[in-house]
């Protein structure tokens, strides 16, 4: 199986070959069948070598497949290889498993969308770049996969392209993601320069006593930079509300449990550049921990499902950031995969939601909807509790994992475990409002309610694999304090062994490990969760009147709050207009039409000068010819006779 | 006997001479004129070389030289006769036709 890993992001491949070019004017079935049969494929191949990577030592687990020698150039060595480890085993498997799911899904949200087969074959195409991106054994194949994922975000957010909303947002979120790639390739370049070589485990083997290396806290602080992009941290999270945009299993998949994912699993990738860094480790957490709380108050006052769930997302990543950020590696892929499982079924039932009312995503013109669409109510609802950390569902292990980490790690800190507290209250909060909003209450549109409708089997059944998922899946990372044995934690331990090694060893003080803190810890967040539920439950169900009487009594803060704190403004005031003026008049105006047409145009004018000049010798006079071969005559033998020292 | 120099002199002062006109003249005649007397220079020069070398080398090519103008200057006069035909002169200015 090592030697076959190449094919777990061949079949997505595969399905892009065969549905972009091969199925032209085929039917909606046999097009998403094959589209979501290729994923599957990659996740029985991933659940393959997962099997085979068990049976190997702990110690070894890793599989290594050199596909064939890509670069070679001097000591710059770049093969297309693939490295199969616990964290790519985890990463394959949550991607495929949940792609494959999302594909059925779609099956039915896209059906009788003009563009049904570009939609598939651009999905596809991003499953396997997604899969590049986290099977690559060097920056390279990462980040041909980090691009590849930027470039599908685009093609599908703007898949609707007539309409200029989702074309612009299309562009904004390949845009702000490049200003990423940049500070990624400077990364690249300057590891290349340090180590020597571009290989994950090349530049492990490598980082010996180099702790708190300048060279290696600016290059992992570009690589932050790259993930702030990626997984929309601040500064450059603003495309990631506009990308709503697209077809909702796309925000589902890509702006909720893979693409968005890839900063994450990159820093912990990195695990052991990352701990020779501290300052870039703090940066990376108290951006993620503010990022969190930032994007959190957003969520309390947007209206559109999906921009609430975005914004959702935004907060959770700056959760997965804040658990590498102190150290926690192992938690904050667990987040990851939790976050996966229930953020994608909360993408897709309130895709369902607006698959009943015919495209509304208001919630304001929603409400009751619960006796109308029992599965996709139930379905959120079991999501919504698990992304509030309500115990015995998977968010409450990994999201406690991280709050837990955040106090008590070395570099953990108690203000960073403050706001993490406090958002996962905010959390809870602002799910509830959206599900007391949409399901709840009564009907505020009786229009819009009377058409709605039960979603189909193709989209329900997938929800029902993810509740279940978004339940279950906290159970393999059960802490020790609660009498479990944190196997995943365990699992990966090998890949981010290097990485704790070194933290622990620079440590300043002591980690906590006192058991009664911890559980203390765990129960004051259920109860902070409890606290914004009911905080929920009061202002949308039992005083309806309540949000509109908030936003009378500090309209200042409503207004700032729901206009997402003016940010984008901001942005297009001091960074887009700047930028747009002096390319428009400094690197258009003087750069390209003075200096370079002007040179251009200016070798052309001297080419004719010269001829100008040449043809004056065509005179016609002949005494002008006879008295230039003497001339010539002369200068000849002067020349002769002088260099054979006459 | 004469010493060498002497000779090259002379030679040097009838070759400037012979260069001076073939510069400044207009009519085609005398340029040709000019130009012969180039060739005798030369032909003075290579005979007073060949006397103080003790060498028959330098006059034999006077031979050749003078074979040579020979031929040129037939040559040269027939362009001339054409030349004549067709601008009715023999004025060198009048050669004008091929200037841009």
């Amino acid at each position: 199986m090592a030697d076959l890993i190449y094919l777990i992001p061949l079949f997505p491949l595969a399905g892009v070959v065969i549905n972009g070019i091969l199925m032209r004017g085929r039917g909606e079935k046999l097009i998403g069948t094959i589209g979501s049969l290729t994923v599957f494929a990659s996740f029985v191949a991933s659940a393959l070598a997962f099997r085979e990577l068990i049976q190997l030592d702990p110690e070894a687990r890793i599989m290594t497949n050199v596909v064939f020698p890509w670069i070679s150039s001097g000591a710059l060595q770049i093969p297309i290889a693939f490295q199969f480890d616990p964290l790519s085993a985890v990463m394959c498997l949550t991607v495929s498993g949940v792609a494959f799911l999302i594909h059925v899904y779609s099956i039915g949200y896209m059906h009788g969308e003009y563009g049904y087969r570009r939609y598939f074959t651009y999905l596809n195409l991003f499953v396997f770049a997604m899969l590049m991106l986290v099977l690559g054994n060097n920056f390279v194949v990462m980040f041909v996969g980090w691009e590849g994922v930027g470039l599908c975000s685009y093609l599908l957010i703007g898949y609707w392209y007539e309409k200029k909303s989702a074309s612009d947002a299309g562009k904004k979120a390949f845009i702000v993601n490049r200003i990423g790639d940049f500070g990624f390739l400077l990364a690249m370049f300057l590891i290349f320069w340090h180590f020597g070589s571009l290989e994950f485990e090349g530049v492990k083997a490598q980082v010996a006593g180099q702790h708190g290396s300048a060279v290696i806290t600016v290059a992992t602080l570009l690589l932050f930079l790259g993930a702030t992009g990626k997984s929309a941290q601040i500064p450059l999270y603003m495309w990631l509300p506009d990308a709503m945009e697209g077809p909702t299993p796309v925000s589902a998949l890509i702006h909720a449990a893979t693409m968005v994912t890839a900063g994450v699993y990159m820093v912990a990738r990195t695990n052991f550049l990352f701990a020779l860094a501290p300052v870039s480790m703090g940066v990376v957490a108290t951006v993620g921990a503010i990022t969190a709380f930032y994007a959190a108050t957003i969520g309390f006052a947007q209206n559109d499902i999906k921009r609430v769930l975005a914004y959702s997302t935004i907060s959770q990543l700056g959760y997965m950031f804040l658990a590498v950020g102190v150290g926690a590696f192992a938690a904050g892929i667990f987040h990851l995969m939790t976050h996966a499982f229930f953020k994608a079924l909360l993408f897709m039932a309130a895709g369902s939601v607006m698959h009943a009312l015919a495209g509304e995503l208001d919630m304001r013109k929603m409400g009751g909807l619960r006796s109308k669409m029992p599965a996709t109510f139930l379905t959120f609802f079991l999501a919504t509790l698990a992304i509030s950390g309500i115990p015995g569902l998977s968010g409450f292990f990994s999201k406690d994992e991280i709050l837990w980490t955040a106090f008590s790690n070395t570099r953990g800190h108690l203000l960073l475990y403050a706001i993490g507290l406090v958002t996962a209250g905010m959390t809870a909060f602002y799910m509830f409002r959206a599900v007391f909003m949409t399901f709840f209450g009564k009907p505020r549109d009786e229009h819009l309610f009377e058409h709605a409708h039960e979603s189909p089997k193709v989209m329900t059944i997938p929800l029902w694999i993810l509740a279940f998922l978004a339940i279950v899946g906290g159970y393999v990372g059960v802490p020790k304090i609660l009498g479990g044995m944190n196997r995943f934690e365990h699992f990966l331990h090998p890949v981010f062994a290097q990485g704790n090694h070194v933290i622990e060893a620079s440590a300043a003080h002591a980690a906590h490990h006192s058991h009664s803190i911890e559980l203390g810890l765990m129960a004051l967040s259920v109860i902070v969760a409890l606290i914004g539920i009911a905080a929920a439950y009061f202002m949308y169900m039992k005083k309806p009147e309540s949000p509109a009487r908030f936003a009378e009594r500090f309209p200042v803060l409503y207004k700032t709050v729901y206009n997402k704190y003016y940010w984008d403004e901001w942005n297009d005031a001091l960074v887009v207009r700047p930028v747009k003026w002096s390319s428009t008049n400094f690197l258009w105006g003087f750069f390209d039409n003075i200096l370079i047409d002007g040179s251009v145009n200016g070798v052309a004018w001297l080419a004719r000068w010269f001829g100008g000049q040449f043809r004056k010798l065509q005179s016609g006079y002949v005494f002008t010819y006879a008295l230039s071969i003497l001339v010539g005559a002369v200068v000849i033998f002067g020349a002769v006779f002088w260099f054979i020292g006459l | 006997m004469i010493p060498m120099h002497h000779y090259l002199i002379v030679s040097l002062i009838l070759f400037t001479v012979g260069v001076l006109g073939v510069l400044v003249r207009r009519n085609a005649i005398v340029i040709f004129m000019s130009i012969e007397l180039m060739l005798n220079a030369v032909n003075l020069a290579f005979v007073a070389v060949s006397k103080q070398l003790h060498q028959m080398d330098g006059q034999i090519f006077v031979f050749f030289i003078m074979a040579v103008a020979a031929a040129e200057a037939a040559i040269g006069l027939a362009i001339v006769v054409a030349f004549y035909r067709n601008k009715r002169s023999v004025d060198v200015e009048k050669i004008n036709v091929m200037k841009w």
